[in-house]
């Protein structure tokens, strides 16, 4: 293997890591404002690649036209999602939540074949060409993801650390109630989350899809963006980001070097970090004071 | 009358159980009112039933004469209401200063919310110098004052405190009641406080409620119910007969 093979692999990994990286930070919140594990995650991210793919191409309105309204119907989706659905699960056990969202996937699984059809779609992308950087080549749609990830990573962490509204979003996450007895709108805000999840979760998919194509298994993406947010410690972001690029930069050398197990690899080394470490790479406790 | 807030007959169950039933009090403006009671007499139960965080089967609550009951928490906080929780409640994965932004949530005077932290930390000289840390690693007593001090923020007329004193030392105790009190005198903050810590509540607060098995059982002035034989026997811990009045008052300041 030389050095630029190895360059090669580590670019692909990164992208694909970045690529769970935006799936599972929707999650991560979701998860973090509500503790409801969103089994459907991987489904809202395919039905918004479907979404936008049905503005860019079958409505004729162009890539960036369409990804900007593909992403805020999806957002409006979430929004809804929450409002209309979730809301009411507040008090059920973890089980029936976890069936409803393992349902809603099914759901949307079901519903954009119905409308898609089940068979790959080609959505054309700006980023379609290849860059060669020293011998090491690397597709503009990769590079994309990355520089997309890094944009979106930096824009969540100003806008939830710097704003008031994000401020009390964090709060209305780490403590319900007292967030409540401090004015903040709780319902609604968590109705955002569902709508930024859901949002950048489309916008991976958007990204995903010059490497993917589109279809119904993109849904998958979402399972290993789940992985990799276990592995980095299950609701930390900075875990779930970590997570992710290890699952996404390990998986094309393990197929590289034993192909058989490919495709698999990710669940292994969800199963070893969890037997080696259960609370995950970077888990987020604190002790709390009695 | 001419109560900031009042319960008319307030029941709030939690499922099958009646945790309070029967509950009438009466919070004047300007007043400090505290409820006394045993574990599990209710008052916490009382406290959330008040700020909407539990809906009552029956009763009102009524605040600056509206009827305030079953709305939820954060509709009756932006009436003006400030309930700072049970167990120090802070969002632990904030610094201070995070913490004491939400709770100017819904404040759109910007000059009055930062007078207001500047007061906070003038109330409250340890949390400014930790205004960066994370408050989920101050101490206990430091993350009861930033409990109180994320109430004040809201500018409320009325601040709810639910056992303030609960695991804090005497001496925190007695700092964070001299504090409550000031916040009362010099802010014209309306203060509905419950507590455990008896001698330390009927000393800060002018009106006092005696709790049992979810009722109110007593209803006097503080200097009444400081003379009470029920009162001193199980809240102050002491059955001296032979001790007036007046020594006894002495006597418990020389061990407080
Ligand atoms: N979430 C709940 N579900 C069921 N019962 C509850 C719940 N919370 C409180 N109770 C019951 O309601 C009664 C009153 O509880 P509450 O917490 O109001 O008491 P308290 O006076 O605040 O006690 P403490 O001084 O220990 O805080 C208790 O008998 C308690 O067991
Ligand atoms: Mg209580």
């Amino acid at each position: 293997m030389a050095i630029s093979d190895v360059f090669q692999l580590l670019l692909i990994g990164l992208s694909q890591g970045c690529g769970y990286a935006l799936v599972a930070i929707g999650f991560v919140f979701i998860y973090r404002a509500t503790e409801v594990v969103n089994f459907a995650h991987g489904e809202i991210m395919m039905f918004g690649a479907f979404v936008v793919l049905t503005f860019a191409e079958f409505w004729g309105l162009g890539f960036w036209l369409g990804a900007a309204l593909g992403l805020m119907t999806m957002a409006a989706m979430g929004y809804l999602l929450d409002m209309l659905v979730m809301r009411r699960m507040i008090g059920e056990s973890q089980a029936s939540i976890f069936i409803l969202t393992v349902a809603i996937g099914l759901i949307l699984k079901a519903l954009a074949g119905m409308i898609w059809g089940f068979s790959p779609q080609i959505m054309n992308s700006p980023f379609q060409g290849q860059l060669s950087l020293g011998g090491i080549v690397i597709g503009t749609d990769r590079l994309a993801i990355m520089v997309g990830t890094v944009v979106v990573c930096v824009l969540l962490w100003a806008f939830f650390s710097k704003t008031r509204v994000g401020l009390a979003m964090q709060a209305a996450s780490q403590n319900q109630l007292a967030a409540y007895y401090s004015r903040v709108p709780v319902r609604r805000l968590v109705s955002v989350i569902w709508a930024i999840a859901a949002l950048v979760a489309a916008f991976a998919g958007v990204l995903m899809a010059p490497i993917t194509q589109i279809d119904t298994e993109m849904s998958l993406f979402g399972i290993k963006a789940i992985a990799g947010a276990v592995v980095g410690g299950f609701g930390s972001i900075p875990g779930a980001l970590i997570g992710c690029l290890i699952i996404g930069v390990s998986e094309p050398f393990l197929d590289y070097l034993y192909p058989p197990l490919k495709g698999v690899y990710a669940y292994i080394i969800l199963l070893a970090v969890l037997f080696v470490r259960p609370e995950g790479l970077i888990p987020q406790t604190y002790q709390k004071k009695v | 009358m001419s109560a900031l807030l009042s319960t008319r007959n307030v029941e709030t169950w939690y499922g099958p159980i009646m945790a309070i039933g029967g509950v009438s009090i009466d919070v004047p403006e300007g007043a400090i009112v505290c409820v006394l009671g045993a574990n599990g007499a209710g008052k916490t139960t009382l406290l959330k039933t008040i700020s909407g965080a539990i809906d009552c089967r029956k009763g009102q609550v009524i605040f600056r004469g509206k009827e305030v009951q079953n709305r939820n928490p954060d509709a009756v906080a932006a009436c003006g209401i400030a309930h700072v929780p049970e167990g120090r409640e802070v969002f632990p994965f904030m610094s201070v200063e995070e913490n004491l932004i939400v709770g100017a949530w819904g404040r759109a005077d910007k000059d009055a919310v930062a007078r207001d932290m500047e007061a906070v930390y003038a109330y409250f000289p340890d949390l400014a110098s930790k205004r960066r840390d994370m408050a989920g690693f101050l101490s206990g007593g430091q993350q009861q004052m930033l409990a109180i001090g994320r109430g004040l923020m809201g500018n409320a007329a009325l601040m709810i405190l639910d056992e303030p004193s609960l695991g804090l030392s005497p001496l925190l105790t007695q700092q964070i009641f001299a504090i409550v009190k000031r916040i009362n005198r010099e802010r014209g903050i309306t203060i509905l406080l419950v507590e455990q810590n008896a001698v330390a509540a009927l000393d800060l607060a002018d009106h006092g409620y005696v709790m049992e098995v979810g009722r109110i059982v007593m209803d006097a002035p503080t200097a009444e119910l400081r003379e009470s034989d029920d009162i001193r026997e199980f809240y102050l811990g002491k059955s001296d007969e032979g001790i007036r009045g007046e020594k006894r008052w002495k006597k418990r300041k020389t061990w407080r």
